[in-house]
């Protein structure tokens, strides 16, 4: 299980790369780019600068330490 | 009744009726959106429509994390009992004071900047709250009942929900139309703040968490309680773990259950606004007692099956309960009786152009009772003497039959058992994965991200998503290809399914489903 648990370590930090393209390219900025309105702008700038460094900060961290063993059973 | 229990049942009322007053108090700003956007941002200002999006957003997904910062540092320096009653008063005050602000047409700008402030207080005080209450029922509760405990500060959040409707729904049959869209909207404001201080006198009374007041005469209270938390590893991937293992799937599958499912029975199958509230007040009140069921069982066979089994069940019923919702009330599934149709054509003055609107109605009845109502309003314009339509706008409501409306209900009371499974036992959960001198700003933050900005941004990705789906089938028609989505309506549902499908394997996989002991 705790090999498991490493492995799927570079399975989040490359989930948190993916996050990071879709979440910019596809979705916030083009949100803040072409924005019909301000419902629209206050979206993206929410998904650029408070939900995708939340995601990707968080999972690429979270990944790491997996990678690591930090959550390893004793 | 043994008197340690009664005195834990004065411990649940005390911070399970504060926090139920806070939940309200934060829904019925949500629940009068429409209105509170006519009186205080006028759409053809620009700038208040922007401060409208920012108190809508903000508030509910920005500004509560860092409440959960703030009180939860407080929290764990100087103790819960006094944090939870400043976040109480902080967001009874705020609520208060919406109800009060004089309309735009009154104050001008000062209106929509003064309700944005208080709006970002009451998301402040939500951050703070929920932690200090849920840490302090935790720290007073026997450790093989900490669940069953925890679990009726986890009622607050619907039955909050449940009592906005039900203040709302009450005002508006009290009072005319008219009245309640000139000043009867205030009142559930007002209301707040007799609650709040039958609230805060209970609190007041009560004493410091045992396990708290321990550890500070032990002279082990943290220094500073954010390093502590976040910036020390092994406490730190612990956060980590909540946030992307339990609460982040939790906060989808209860802004589903509970906000969504709303959303698209009212947006998507256009059911009247009056009806819809009441099916989702009544599954909500069928679905409470289950926080309980759960929080309980979570003391018998532990929090990670019951929240990690209320994911995956969440994830394969979702799109089959939202296509049973839409094909319910589905008008093409129907059998309209032509010889009731009817049509009506008013003249109503509209006092910001001085000219009569025309407002066609159109009613259809289906041989099932159910009635769907279409309103056409053409607004007119005088420009150079010249009449010409400015704006038409189209309104749809159905109303539909008994047997329908329970059909819905089950599929709402279906998702909130959902809810139930992964919230119920969460407060408990928290509250064992973090030592007494940080638990408060620990736990907090989790929850606030996985629920404020997980879930909270739900509908609008959702919204988002089946826009897309669409404006795509729209394309693909135009050009005469095949339509990519076969039922676009239900794409936005990939965002919690997605969400809680990562959360589910991040759970099983790293969290220690072991009994842990909080002392």
């Amino acid at each position: 299980m705790n090999k498991l648990k490493r492995i799927l370590g570079i399975v989040w930090l490359l989930l948190a790369v993916a996050c990071a393209y879709f979440g910019i390219a596809d979705f916030g900025w083009p949100k803040v780019a072409h924005a019909k309105g301000n419902d629209d702008l206050v979206f993206g700038i929410i998904i650029l600068f408070v939900l995708m460094p939340i995601i990707v900060g968080g999972l690429l961290k979270f990944g790491w330490y997996a990678l690591q063993g930090e959550y390893d059973d004793d | 009744m043994g008197t340690e229990t009664k005195g834990l049942w004065k411990i649940i009322g005390a911070s399970s009726v504060g926090t139920l007053i806070e939940w309200y108090d934060f829904y019925i700003f949500g629940s009068l959106a429409t209105i509170i956007s006519t009186k205080f941002f006028p759409a053809e200002n620009p700038t208040a429509a922007f401060l409208a999006t920012l108190a809508t957003f903000a508030a509910g997904f920005v500004v509560r994390p860092f409440g959960a910062l703030f009180f939860g540092r407080l929290g764990d320096l100087i103790g819960r009992k006094y944090t939870f009653m400043v976040t109480l008063l902080l967001m009874g005050g705020a609520t208060f004071m919406i109800g009060c602000i004089p309309s735009y047409e009154s104050i001008g700008f000062m209106a929509p900047v003064l309700v944005l402030l208080l709006r970002l207080l009451q998301g402040l005080a939500l951050g703070g709250e929920y932690g200090g209450a849920a840490t302090y029922v935790a720290e007073h509760a026997p450790a093989n009942k900490r669940g069953y405990w925890t679990s009726w500060i986890q009622t607050t959040a619907t039955v909050g929900l449940f009592i906005s409707l039900l203040v709302i729904m009450g005002t508006r049959l009290a009072i005319s139309k008219e009245a309640f869209n000139e000043w009867g909207w205030r009142v559930p404001f007002w209301v707040s703040i007799i609650m709040v201080a039958v609230s805060y006198v209970i609190r007041k009374n009560m004493d410091e968490s045992p396990l708290f007041a321990k550890v500070k005469a032990e002279g082990h209270v943290s220094k500073n309680p954010l390093k502590e938390s976040f910036g020390n590893k092994q406490n730190f991937k612990y956060v980590l773990l909540a946030l992307f293992g339990a609460t982040m799937g939790q906060g989808v599958v209860w802004y589903t259950g509970q906000f969504y499912a709303m959303s698209f029975i009212e947006k998507i199958c256009m059911v009247d606004k009056m009806q819809s509230d009441m099916l989702i007040a009544i599954a909500l009140l069928m679905g409470t007692p289950f926080f309980l069921f759960f929080g309980a069982l979570s003391d018998k066979i532990g929090r990670k099956k019951i929240m990690m089994a209320g994911m995956l069940l969440a994830m394969f019923a979702y799109r089959p309960i939202y296509e049973k919702m839409y094909q319910t009330v589905s008008i093409k599934n129907k059998t309209e009786v032509v010889a009731k149709h009817t049509e009506a054509l008013s003249l109503v003055l509209n006092p910001k152009t001085g000219l009569k609107d025309s407002v066609f109605t159109y009613t259809f009845h289906y041989t099932d009772q159910t009635v769907k109502t279409e309103i056409n309003t053409l607004q007119l314009v005088k420009k150079q003497h010249k009449v010409s339509v400015a704006k038409e706008e189209l309104k749809t409501s159905i109303t539909i039959n008994s047997s329908d409306k329970w059909t819905l209900i089950w599929m709402v009371f279906f998702q909130v058992i959902f809810v139930t499974m992964v919230y119920g036992p969460i407060a408990a959960f928290l509250v064992e994965m973090f030592p007494t001198n940080i638990r408060y700003t620990s736990m907090s933050l989790p929850y606030h991200i996985g629920n404020g900005v997980f879930g909270g941004l739900l509908p609008a990705v959702a919204t988002y998503l089946a826009s897309k789906a669409n404006d795509a089938n729209t394309l693909a028609e135009k050009a005469g290809s095949n339509l990519p989505f076969d039922k676009p309506y239900l794409e936005g549902l990939w965002y919690p399914i997605i969400v809680s499908g990562v959360c589910f394997v991040i759970g099983m996989l790293y969290i220690n489903g072991k009994k842990r002991s909080i002392e």
